[in-house]
């Protein structure tokens, strides 16, 4: 919004840039020094003396002989079985995002088709369902998995979290596949085209801009989910979430906090990479359900 | 769209939705009534040469028996949800009658686990969700008085405390707020007391997590608002300027009515991620002095002796019934509109 009439004074101007400034530092710092943080060991990182030695890396000398260190990266990489947990989060994801972009385009293109009253239902009833607590949809799976001997497996979570994305899915492609317009599929079917050939052959062309809006957040639900992962996977096949919090659990052993630092650093990267890349579909995401109304 | 291919189409997430969804809080509010069976004792008697004595054992064989038999436990009907860890009805009626003054009561109840939860809860969606929409919006008014081409990135740092999971959010804060890291170490040395930390009392953690709170949050509010001030028209507030409205009055009669469902928007969303609150309590291990219902549950699932279904269920549904009262009145007013649009 720049007015022509709307003159801010120097006064202003300051203040806003200082507040900007204020505000990105406590948004950002806390990144940054974690992932300075990364490279030192656990005494200077977690100084119980002087919190100058994380800066200075007095210990991470004195016990590495260098400023910096990956110690950290690489013994949670091997010894903590990081790249397990990363191999699972992939696979989690992989398959999340393709099958709740499968499920999601085909309900969503029928519900922004439909005149019945029942399509407004089936989206108040998505909405009921998006606002659920996860924890408490996870009180209800445990028990039945545990007697048909499902738990603890990754297709199980797989299947877990598409139906928890769904709702968040359905909407999102909903307000999406309304701003295309109803000539183009209409016309198809009037050239004799049955609806999945017109949803095959003239939507799917023009819908991956929405598509990759939902399969981002699909991505970010898979990747960044605790409750559902911590609760439903076994130790042998934890993402890398729970996999953070089992390294804070032991912390009997001097090198795990470091290794729980490291981690982070690890999983936050690709996430940071995605978003910068993906931003502007991340934000127009944010903003279907609320500006389109 | 004939309700043939509608159904076809629709089956898949439907189904997806029902089955994991539907039918799980069906599962939770079934398991709220029963309870895990109480083990089975026996008397040993055991006889040495001073004397025989009658000791009570536990049996387990007839026990794992039992849970074999019924896995789901014993019925309890309504048992649990009255009992000491939910609403606790007879604690609270012994509280009324013993304790002499009201505040007394009061303490004795928020000190029941339940009551204590939801205190946390309910404190924690009032203070971050207002604050959330505030700071959101100032955000969003002063990056959209900066320079177009510096936006981009300016977005992008904003928006990280929103992208991280909250485990991960969290823990990187709580690394630079605990005695050890860089802000609790220098807080100690300003305020010259080294006994100071986020552990060392109640209020301090609950400022800590609300704060958190306020820091994850923002970002979404901001990139909604963002993106509605965007839409602004410009004509009213060139006419403001020319009237020579102040910046304050331009924003509170033409800017804000403009906005304004968005806000109720941001408004509901956040009070039910708000409502929810879990992860930050165990990123900042403050299980000794916050918790939420969220966490209730999760210790009840992640209980090591036995897991108490029937405990995580009741609060489950206490939880949903929660939500349920923060949605109905979008719901009802959906419901009113979609009724007068007939």
């Amino acid at each position: 919004m720049d007015y022509g009439l709307d003159t801010k004074s120097t006064r202003l101007k300051t203040f806003n840039t200082i507040f900007i400034i204020t505000w990105l530092l406590i948004a950002c710092f806390p990144f940054i020094w974690t992932f300075w943080g990364s490279f030192k060991v656990r005494a200077d990182f977690f100084s119980r003396s002087d919190w100058w030695y994380a800066i200075s890396a007095f210990n991470t000398l004195i016990e590495t002989g260098g400023k910096f260190t990956t110690n950290a990266y690489t013994q949670a990489w091997t010894e903590g079985e990081f790249w397990k947990a990363s191999k699972n989060t992939i696979i989690v994801t992989v398959f999340v995002v393709s099958i709740s972009l499968f499920l999601g385009t085909l309900g969503a293109y029928a519900l922004s088709r439909s005149t019945e009253k029942y399509a407004f239902w089936i989206l108040m009833a998505a909405l009921i369902f998006r606002a659920m607590p996860h924890i408490t949809l996870v009180s209800g799976y445990l028990f039945p998995f545990f007697e048909l001997q499902i738990w603890g497996i990754l297709p199980t979570t797989i299947v877990v979290l598409v139906a928890i994305n769904q709702p968040f899915t359905l909407w999102l492609l909903y307000s999406f596949f309304k701003t295309v317009p109803k000539e183009l599929d209409e016309s198809a079917l009037i050239d004799g085209c049955s609806y999945f050939q017109a949803f095959r052959h003239i939507i799917m062309p023009v819908m991956w801009p929405g598509v990759i809006t939902a399969g981002l957040f699909s991505l970010m639900l898979a990747y960044n989910d605790f409750t559902v992962t911590a609760l439903l996977l076994n130790q042998e096949n934890h993402t890398m979430v729970p996999k953070i919090q089992s390294y804070l659990g032991t912390n009997q052993h001097e090198g795990n906090l470091m290794w729980a630092v490291s981690a982070v650093v690890s999983a936050t990267a690709p996430l940071f990479m995605l978003v910068m890349f993906f931003q502007r579909q991340v934000i127009s995401g944010l903003t279907a359900g609320a500006v389109k109304g | 769209m004939p309700n043939k291919t509608f159904f076809w189409f629709f089956l898949p997430t439907g189904l997806a939705m029902i089955l994991f969804i539907g039918l799980p809080i069906i599962s939770t509010g079934i398991q709220s009534f029963y309870a895990q069976h109480d083990q089975v004792v026996k008397e040993v008697k055991k006889c040495d040469p001073f004397g025989c004595t009658v000791s009570i054992v536990v049996d387990n064989e007839e026990t794992s028996k039992i849970r074999e038999a019924k896995p789901l436990g014993k019925f309890n009907g309504f048992g649990t949800y009255t009992d000491r860890n939910h609403l606790a009805v007879d604690e609270i009626k012994k509280f009324w009658n013993e304790t002499e003054s009201f505040g007394a009561f009061v303490d004795q109840v928020t000190n029941l686990p339940f009551y204590k939860a939801l205190i946390f809860t309910l404190t924690y969606c009032l203070f971050v969700t207002p604050n959330v929409l505030l700071l959101g919006f100032i955000i969003a008014l002063s990056l959209n008085a900066v320079a177009r081409k510096i936006r981009g990135p300016l977005i992008f740092g904003t928006i990280l405390p929103m992208i991280v999971t909250p485990l991960v959010g969290s823990l990187v804060l709580f690394w630079m707020i605990d005695s050890q890291g860089i802000i609790g170490a220098n807080i100690q040395n300003l305020m010259n007391d080294p006994y100071l930390s986020l552990k060392s009392s109640k209020t301090l953690t609950w400022i800590t997590i609300i704060i958190y709170g306020i820091w994850h949050h923002s970002p979404f509010a901001f990139v909604v608002f963002y993106a509605a001030l965007q839409t602004v028209p410009q004509e009213p507030i060139e006419a403001a300027i020319i009237d020579g409205a102040s910046r304050f009055q331009r924003i509170k009669h033409i800017v804000l009515p403009h906005i304004y469902p968005v806000v109720t928007f941001v408004a509901l969303i956040s009070l039910m991620d708000n409502f929810r609150v879990f992860e930050p309590i165990i990123g900042f291990s403050a299980e000794g002095s916050a918790q939420s219902l969220s966490w209730l549950i999760y210790d009840n699932l992640v209980n090591e002796e036995v897991i108490l279904f029937g405990s995580a269920a009741a609060t489950s549904m206490m939880t949903i019934i929660g939500i349920a009262i923060l949605l109905a009145p979008v719901l009802i007013r959906t419901w009113k509109e979609f009724k007068t649009a007939r």
